[in-house]
């Protein structure tokens, strides 16, 4: 396996990818990752927003041969969650029963470790999404 | 306008090849096609190749295979668009061609994939999706592709076994394909039965890993009756598109619609002076099953959500309205990435000559459609018999 990434790159990454912070263009449209150019307008004047992090799921697998780097987690789930602002975000799932994932099953963004670059490498954190603790 | 017509045509057969490189693969079916054309200098050579730093540390594939077939100085260069750089490739030929810049190309497809431990080849096949949103986040292709496919099913009530018969037709077609990796039919059940790879993807919805190459020589009319070529080999790159879509599955405004893939179709569609109706063959790119039925859709052979529909009907067999995947596909035949837009264009060709294993009755127009990215980056050629 190639050596780790280098831990600067993914600084850049980082509030985003804790925080859900999407694109909001002068007209409205909001997406997720935030842009330079909204994807449906052409607008360049954007501002950032937090996203709730709430939605449903609309689409999921169960990953069962996942790329190198995810095979401590396997098998693990991984959906599409559509969330409350319109934006539809790719993320894993935790904290739930494979068998009771569904279409439209509620969720929310935690915080979680992602993979682990060999045994002293650096450890990558971001989002998941899991059913909302009543 | 000038026409660019394909001269030659010749490939290595699919599979595990671990007595050769990718430099010997290359080769041999560059040769092979030089031969078919019987011509023995091109004027440049476009590679189609995907991920061949990662899978077998080189790049510089222009230089590499041109040096290595014995070529001379000419302009060679490497072109990459996901699994859809052999069908670019074949494309910026075409371009060269009738731009007037070059009179004679050659095009090669080559992917190396069987040296690389299976998650590290997961891992490398992710690198087309959006590496800071998808595959950080532990997606694999077959994962994305696996998406796709139950939102399509949940959709429009579709089962796997309706989606399973595209692969019993591809394996049916490529049984008879001397140059596949998996030459015996199988049965829906087989399809069934296999293993969850990504659910609701299975191993026989999914195209294998797989070592291969294949090129085509293209020149215009005119050269080609200079060459001595007989008329009976040429086929013309009637038309051609390529677009590109969302790069990040989660970004689509349709889920279920190639967009890519259809506006590429109109372009090529436009240039030929055909429509959907007009094609007798669809070598399209059915690396999951699930990418078969959409192409069907975007391609304006089956109406939005009906292309599961043709496979159960029978419609999609060699002998019916709508054949596809008429050497086996990427399911059957094999699917080395940077190299499959190739093979599906020696296949039309083979088609169009008459000369296939499993003909095509009068076959006079072929479309190969070639998938990048999770439908990011399509090329879509249309052929005719001269």
């Amino acid at each position: 396996m190639a050596r780790p990434m280098q831990v600067s790159r993914y600084w850049r990454h980082f509030r985003e990818k804790y925080r859900l912070i999407g694109g909001r263009c002068e007209n409205g449209h909001v997406h997720f990752p935030k842009r330079p150019v909204c994807p449906v307008c052409g607008s360049k004047n954007i501002e950032e927003v937090e996203l709730s992090g709430r939605g449903k799921v609309i689409s999921w697998t169960i990953v069962r041969n996942p790329p190198s780097g995810f095979e401590y987690y396997k098998p693990f789930p991984l959906a599409l969650v559509e969330l409350e602002e319109g934006p539809v975000v790719l993320a894993q799932l935790t904290d739930v029963d494979p068998e009771e994932i569904d279409f439209g099953m509620e969720v929310e963004v935690v915080t979680r470790k992602l993979r682990e670059f060999e045994e002293d490498g650096i450890i990558l954190y971001g989002y998941k999404f899991r059913p909302p603790v009543k | 306008m000038r026409k660019a017509v394909i001269i030659g045509a010749g490939m290595t057969p699919v599979g595990e090849h671990w007595k050769l490189g990718l430099r010997d693969m290359a080769v041999e079916a560059l040769l092979n096609a030089m031969e078919d054309a019987g011509v023995d200098k091109v004027d440049s050579l476009y590679v189609g190749n995907m991920l061949s730093g990662s899978f077998v540390e080189q790049e510089n594939l222009g230089a590499l295979i041109a040096d290595w077939a014995g070529l001379g100085n000419i302009p060679a260069v490497k072109v990459e668009a996901a699994c859809a750089s052999g069908g670019a490739a074949v494309q910026e030929g075409v371009k060269a061609v009738l731009s007037g810049l070059e009179d004679t190309v050659a095009v090669v497809g080559v992917e190396k994939m069987m040296d690389a431990w299976p998650s590290d080849a997961t891992r490398y096949l992710g690198y087309a999706a959006d590496a800071d949103w998808e595959l950080f986040h532990g997606a694999s292709f077959v994962a994305l592709n696996a998406l796709v496919m139950r939102y399509y099913m949940k959709t429009y009530g579709y089962t796997e076994e309706d989606l399973a018969y595209f692969a019993v037709n591809a394996h049916a077609n490529g049984a008879k394909n001397p140059y596949a990796m998996f030459k015996r039919p199988i049965k829906v059940e087989t399809v069934l039965k296999s293993p969850y790879v990504a659910d609701p993807i299975k191993l026989f919805d999914a195209s294998p890993i797989c070592d291969g190459a294949a090129s085509v020589i293209i020149t215009t009319p005119e050269k080609a009756k200079e060459l001595g070529v007989p008329k009976e080999k040429w086929v013309e790159v009637a038309g051609m598109g390529r677009a590109i879509d969302t790069i990040n599955l989660a970004n689509r405004e349709d889920l279920l619609s190639l967009k890519a893939a259809k506006v590429a179709a109109e372009r090529a569609y436009k240039m030929a002076g055909v429509e959907a109706n007009d094609i007798d063959f669809f070598e399209v790119h059915d690396a999951f099953t699930i990418m078969a039925a959409l192409s069907l859709e975007a391609l304006g052979v089956a109406k939005k959500g009906e292309g599961a529909k043709l496979a159960r009907e029978g419609q999609i067999a060699i002998d019916a309205d709508y054949p596809i995947q008429t050497m086996g596909g990427l399911k059957s035949r094999g699917h080395p990435v940077g190299a499959t837009g190739v093979y599906q264009t020696v296949e039309a060709v083979l088609q169009l000559r008459g000369e296939a294993p499993n003909q095509v009755p009068d076959a006079e127009v072929g479309l190969t459609q070639n998938i990048g990215g999770t439908g990011s980056n399509i090329t879509v050629n249309v052929l005719r018999r001269v």
